[in-house]
């Protein structure tokens, strides 16, 4: 009976409750704090460039004179960077996830490669500039062209794409394809028409945040040799290009020389945040009606 | 048109099987398995199986958990391979020919013997594309032939009625008992021979229970069943034969009248009175 006792002595009962209310404050906190420097960082960019932001800023080209300067060669590279990037990464990322998660013997090979992948994903994206250059540029002898940045940006962001589409086909559930397999289907057609549905649209949001993470990296493209001042428009994936984040780079580095490139960075920034927003939305509205149908 | 007309022929002919009854043929034995063991790794959870599973009949199989009864019967159709590390020897005979050295390819295997789950699993897609599922993957593409079969499957199935104006709805939408019977149905499309049902009413209310028991017996007409259950009394309703497994050795296989009503076994005996299991 003492036991029982102690269970229902009130005083005990609000240290708990004080506790639980302790530890809902700490992770509100933490919610709050990256919110709130979220925030000042988008409000302090919106007041630098949001006035600099109009029709001609967007689609003209390139000017060392501040208030004449366009970035449409900027948003151009970057839209032809994705061009390569977005089958590559796709067709080879998923097609690995399958292989490894569907296809593969499970053994000490497979998890010896799914530990590298997911080591390569963490490996910094400045090396994998020095890789590029190393193969595309100057082994295959491409320059700093729109391919040799792609394909380079594409390598940075696959091991991420494989590690998440893997996720994603892992999370199907078993006794889905155990129905398929159990009228006869093969292992390619129960991929086909029953896990790889059920697994696009976390396949999706992962190929978005891959993308999204191909589009804001600058490091790579450095090392690559991607000018900043480059006035002519891309026109093809053998023609040199520079993309939004070099611009910002550059335009932030010399803005101790000219005091409007900061603002022009600013506007710069709003607008990349504004393809990736876009890009996620179209995810979301994919997905979400992927989900509808099923 | 040529399936459905084939598929009353060998109606016909098996009601005449059943109607005279003659003494002196033989019983077909679809499933012949002979010293039959599987490891898991380095777990014996089949220890020398000999088990005969004879035509349009219905042979459950009881036992506690983890005695090897759903390892069995997911042998007979193969689905055991998808767990890594699965070793087996013996063999097993399915209409002559031996399943375990594959010298027949599992696809073809699985379309001669369907598989009902424990969990309703009906695809996150309309009934209709879950009952044409399988003909699909076979090469069926005839919209009126596919129509011929949701009709006739979900009718073999005892739930056309319930679901002929909501086909275009998705699977998930109808209850537990209903997706079961949809599953059923999805099985039957592919038009097997041999239903291998793994607990099919485990996960059902008691109405729903009751109403794939009846179907059960109504299937058995048509379609040889192997039937895995935790239900002793399901065992005694439904099925002609019934095998007890315990710790991966088939203990007692007899008519299933016989087993309940008189089992010659000790271990036998007490798990169907109860007392253990």
């Amino acid at each position: 009976m003492e036991k029982l006792e102690a269970l229902h002595q009130n005083n005990k009962m609000n240290a708990r409750l004080r506790k639980n209310s302790i530890w809902k404050s700490i992770f509100f906190l933490s919610t709050l704090f990256g919110l709130v420097v979220l925030a000042i960082l988008i409000i302090r960019v919106l007041i630098q460039g949001l006035e600099w932001i109009d029709l001609e800023f967007i689609t003209s080209r390139l000017s060392t004179q501040a208030d004449k300067a366009g970035i449409m060669g900027a948003i151009l590279g970057t839209l032809w960077v994705m061009v390569v990037v977005i089958p590559v990464t796709l067709i080879i990322g998923v097609g690995s996830a399958i292989y490894l998660e569907l296809y593969s013997k499970k053994g000490k090979i497979q998890s010896f490669i799914e530990t590298n992948i997911a080591n390569l994903a963490g490996v910094p994206s400045i090396v994998y500039g020095l890789l590029g250059l190393t193969a595309f540029v100057r082994l295959m002898d491409l320059g700093n062209v729109v391919l040799a940045g792609g394909l380079t940006l594409a390598l940075l962001v696959l091991p991420i794409l494989i590690v998440s589409a893997q996720e994603a086909l892992r999370a199907v559930p078993g006794h889905l394809s155990e129905a398929s397999y159990g009228m006869g289907a093969t292992k390619w057609q129960t991929i086909r028409k029953i896990i790889l549905p059920a697994a696009l649209p976390s396949i999706l949001t992962g190929s978005i945040l891959a993308l999204s993470r191909a589009i804001g990296e600058t490091a790579p493209l450095t090392v690559l040799g991607i000018p900043a001042l480059l006035i002519p428009f891309p026109q093809g994936l053998l023609d040199t290009f520079t993309a939004l984040p070099m611009q910002i780079y550059y335009w932030t580095l010399d803005s101790s020389l000219v005091a409007e490139y900061a603002n022009l960075a600013a506007a710069t920034i709003v607008i990349l945040l504004l393809i990736l927003f876009i890009l996620n939305s179209i995810a979301i509205i994919i997905r979400n009606k992927y989900h509808q149908r099923n | 048109m040529s399936i459905t007309t084939q598929k009353k022929v060998q109606i016909d002919v098996k009601n005449n099987d059943t109607t005279t009854e003659s003494k002196t043929e033989q019983p077909r034995v679809v499933y012949d398995t002979k010293d039959l063991n599987l490891w898991y790794s380095e777990t014996h959870a089949l220890k020398d199986i000999n088990l005969e599973v004879t035509e349009n009949e219905v042979t459950a199989i009881i036992g506690p958990s983890g005695c090897g009864k759903s390892t069995y019967i997911k042998t007979l159709n193969r689905m055991v391979e998808l767990v890594p590390g699965v070793g087996t020897t013996g063999t097993i005979a399915y209409k002559g020919k031996n399943i375990l050295d594959n010298s027949m390819k599992v696809e073809d295997l699985r379309t001669q013997v369907g598989m009902v789950f424990q969990k309703p699993n009906p695809f996150p897609k309309s009934i209709y594309e879950n009952v044409t599922y399988g003909p699909k993957i076979h090469g069926i593409k005839k919209k009126s032939l596919l129509d011929e079969i949701v009709e006739n499957s979900l009718r073999g199935a005892a739930i056309w009625d319930e679901v002929k104006d909501r086909l275009n709805q998705n699977a998930y939408g109808l209850s537990g008992g209903q997706q079961q019977r949809v599953c059923i149905a999805r099985c039957l499309a592919i038009e097997p021979d041999v239903i291998l049902m793994d607990e099919p009413t485990s996960a059902l209310d008691p109405i729903s229970t009751l109403k794939v028991e009846e179907l059960i017996k109504e299937l058995k007409k048509k379609y040889t069943i192997i039937i895995v259950t935790h239900n002793m009394q399901q065992a005694a309703r439904i099925s002609d034969k019934t095998v007890f497994m315990l710790n991966g050795e088939v203990v007692e296989f007899s008519e299933t009248d016989q087993l309940f009503s008189n089992p010659k076994d000790k271990r036998t005996e007490d798990y169907i009175t109860g007392r253990f299991g």
